[in-house]
């Protein structure tokens, strides 16, 4: 199937070229620290993890989201979203990918990357995490091939694979959780010490996944003949509503445990990133507060959240508020204070940050050409296409045709 | 065809026949049985532990003055900075026992510095999280770090509870005084952590901790494990206290306040 994303408009061409400038240009930064060190970032003895493990740790929320899609459809047998599974899948390939190269590019002796497989050691999460993270690649990139091959022959999708898709579901959520222990059992970081943190970086990455996967499919209905199912939206729409108001619920109970129980340490990080931080940082972690309380809102109720076009600014903000708080904020807040009560400020450098628009560049590169695959398959075989009057072929619509596609 | 496979059978005879007339050096190979000798004045222990008398050692310039002698034998770099490298360093009260503070200390103990480095705890987080093994405990208790093995993910030093590892986040080595180096310990390269190993090359050797050697008697070393070592002895006899006992840890270095 990799030959249907061989051929495309000159605006694919465009826009391929245009991130693999945008890689050429990231992997200058990234030759630069091959060849200085990581003295090039902004981390210090102090904050030993920067803007690579926090962005890491927030695409592995983005990878894991994909289970939003594919669980109501395999263990609900809620068929509306059946046309959406593979974006779901495919996405979570490129947030895999992205989070592998983030893990890649921090670490300070990359040739000696293969020492964690030849000297396994289970009581390391971070062993566990590796195992979890290219699993989970492993079973999207089986499961999603073989289903959109098989769509693509008019055939069932085989039956040797539904154990594949069910331990991947099991599998999205365990991604996240051994994630959130890597933070959540070390000693003297008091702002990871907490029990809720899998809890919290799970309905986190619930909202935030999703919201970027609409965003991103929205995008995609534009340039292709695809077109999602309004009861798949809507659907979706409110799983992120839920997750965001758990996650800000998780949010407040750890604002309860720290003040209430006046527990000098579990205070430190929440009065530092909120009120004693660079004015930049305090200004962003109130921003992330609005905006949560603004999506929130806007999701709630549903004269906006069914507003399709409103929707995207409602997404874009959830997903600023949730990369604040979990993308930039969590990984600071446990740095600091340090472990001597005092203060290293964090903020990552130019090149960092070139860094890892190379990353995304290439995270990117993968979504589109997956996508642009997927698409294809979708159009040659008629599922979900977009019909004259603005409707997708699988909603029951004024203009739909007489004799509704098949159910495969 | 038929004569490529009597090669073949020809060729795996003679490799089964190697395997078994040479099982030694396989073994060997494996690394299951190297044949290195104990040092005969090898200092040795069940758990070395460090007691350090802050009534007697409690300035900058005498904890300096024994970092000194530290980072000069262990080849540390000096840098200046956020991203400094350092195994032995002083701090105040406040900073070295956080959770012990109160407003109303004795303005002599608040005054004071203390000497701080790694605590090579009985029960050390750093061991826990490292992915390669490249931090390890002994079983005399030392957490060493095998400099070949560390990956540079800095996991360990998320872990440490108190600050006591370094990572060469550029080459070391631009950073050293290379007219002065110490020819008897190795320099790092850039992208591993780095941290105090109280001085195992020395006990190997049967000499004390060159930090114990120089403080004047301020610092004591030996076997928590042996009811009658000198440590034992102090501990006995003077009120100590551990740096965060909270994290559970088991701190091997003892503070005398």
């Amino acid at each position: 199937m990799l030959e249907l994303a061989l051929k495309g408009s000159k605006r694919y061409y465009g826009w391929i070229a245009f991130l693999l400038v945008l890689i050429g240009i990231g992997s200058t930064a990234l030759v630069d620290q091959w060849i200085n060190g990581l003295t090039i970032t902004g981390m210090s003895r102090d904050v030993s993890w920067g803007f690579y493990i926090s962005q890491f740790t927030y695409l592995v929320g983005l990878a894991a989201s994909g289970v939003m899609i594919v669980l109501p459809n395999y263990f609900h047998s809620y068929k509306t979203n059946k046309h959406m599974v593979i974006f779901g899948e495919f996405m979570a390939i490129a947030a895999c990918i992205m989070c592998l190269l983030f893990i890649v590019v921090d670490i300070g002796q990359p040739t000696r990357m293969m020492n964690m497989i030849f000297h396994p050691t289970p009581n390391s999460i971070l062993f566990w995490d590796m195992i979890v993270l290219n699993g989970y690649l492993f079973l999207n990139l089986l499961v999603g091939w073989t289903c959109l091959q098989a769509d693509r022959q008019h055939l069932p999708h085989p039956q040797w694979l539904k154990p594949f898709i069910y331990i991947s579901i099991i599998w999205a959520f365990s991604i996240h959780t051994v994630t959130a222990f890597l933070y959540q059992g070390l000693p003297g970081r008091h702002y990871w010490l907490t029990a809720i943190l899998a809890a919290r970086f799970l309905a986190s990455a619930f909202c935030s996944g999703p919201a970027i996967l609409l965003l991103v499919m929205m995008i995609t209905e534009k340039f292709t003949s695809f077109k999602m199912a309004k009861n798949a939206i809507s659907t979706l729409v409110k799983i992120i509503a839920y997750a965001m108001c758990v996650n800000m619920f998780f949010f407040a109970l750890e604002i309860f445990t720290s003040f209430y129980s006046n527990i000098p340490g579990h205070m430190h990080p929440i009065l530092y990133l909120f009120e004693h931080a660079s004015s930049g940082l305090v200004t962003l972690m109130w921003t992330f507060i609005a905006f949560a309380a603004i999506s929130i809102t806007l999701l709630v109720t549903p004269r906006f959240r069914n507003n399709y076009k409103l929707l995207p600014w409602t997404l874009g903000i959830l997903i600023v508020a949730t990369w604040i708080d979990k993308g930039l904020g969590l990984l600071i807040g446990g740095f600091n204070p340090t472990p001597f009560e005092t203060i290293t400020s964090y903020w990552p450098t130019g090149k960092e940050l070139m860094v890892s628009m190379m990353v995304y560049a290439i995270g990117a590169l993968v979504v589109t050409v997956l996508f642009k695959i997927a698409t294809e398959v979708k159009a040659e075989v008629g599922h979900s296409q977009k019909l004259d009057c603005g409707c997708s072929s699988e909603d029951t619509c004024e203009c739909a045709p007489e004799e509704a596609p098949a159910e495969a | 065809m038929k004569n490529s496979r009597r090669t073949f059978i020809k060729l795996a005879g003679i490799a089964a026949a190697g395997l078994a007339v040479a099982p030694k050096k396989v073994l060997a190979s494996s690394g299951g049985h190297s044949p290195v000798k104990v040092n005969a004045t090898a200092s040795h222990a069940k758990h070395w532990a460090m007691v350090i008398d802050t009534t007697k050692l409690h300035t900058a310039e005498a904890i300096d003055e024994l970092a000194k002698v530290c980072h000069h034998i262990h080849n540390v770099p000096s840098i200046e900075g956020k991203k400094e490298v350092k195994w032995l360093w002083h701090d105040t009260y406040g900073h070295s026992f956080p959770e012990q503070e109160n407003p109303h200390l004795a303005e002599e103990v608040h005054e004071r510095v203390f000497p701080l480095l790694c605590n090579h705890c009985e029960n050390p987080p750093c061991v826990r999280v490292c992915p390669t093994k490249a931090t390890f405990q002994r079983p005399d208790g030392i957490v060493a770090m095998d400099y070949h093995r560390c990956i540079g993910c800095r996991y360990c030093m998320a872990g440490c509870p108190y600050g006591s590892r370094s990572f060469n986040w550029g080459d070391p080595r631009l950073n050293l005084d290379m007219a002065n180096l110490n020819p008897e310990f190795p320099t790092r390269m850039r992208g591993v952590v780095e941290k105090c190993n109280f001085c195992v090359e020395r006990l190997a050797v049967g000499k004390q901790p060159a930090c114990v050697e120089a403080s004047n008697g301020a610092m004591f070393f030996g076997d928590l494990k042996d009811p009658d070592s000198e440590v034992r002895k102090v501990l006995r006899e003077k009120f100590t206290i551990r740096r965060k006992p909270s994290a559970g840890t088991e701190p091997s270095v003892y503070y005398i306040i």
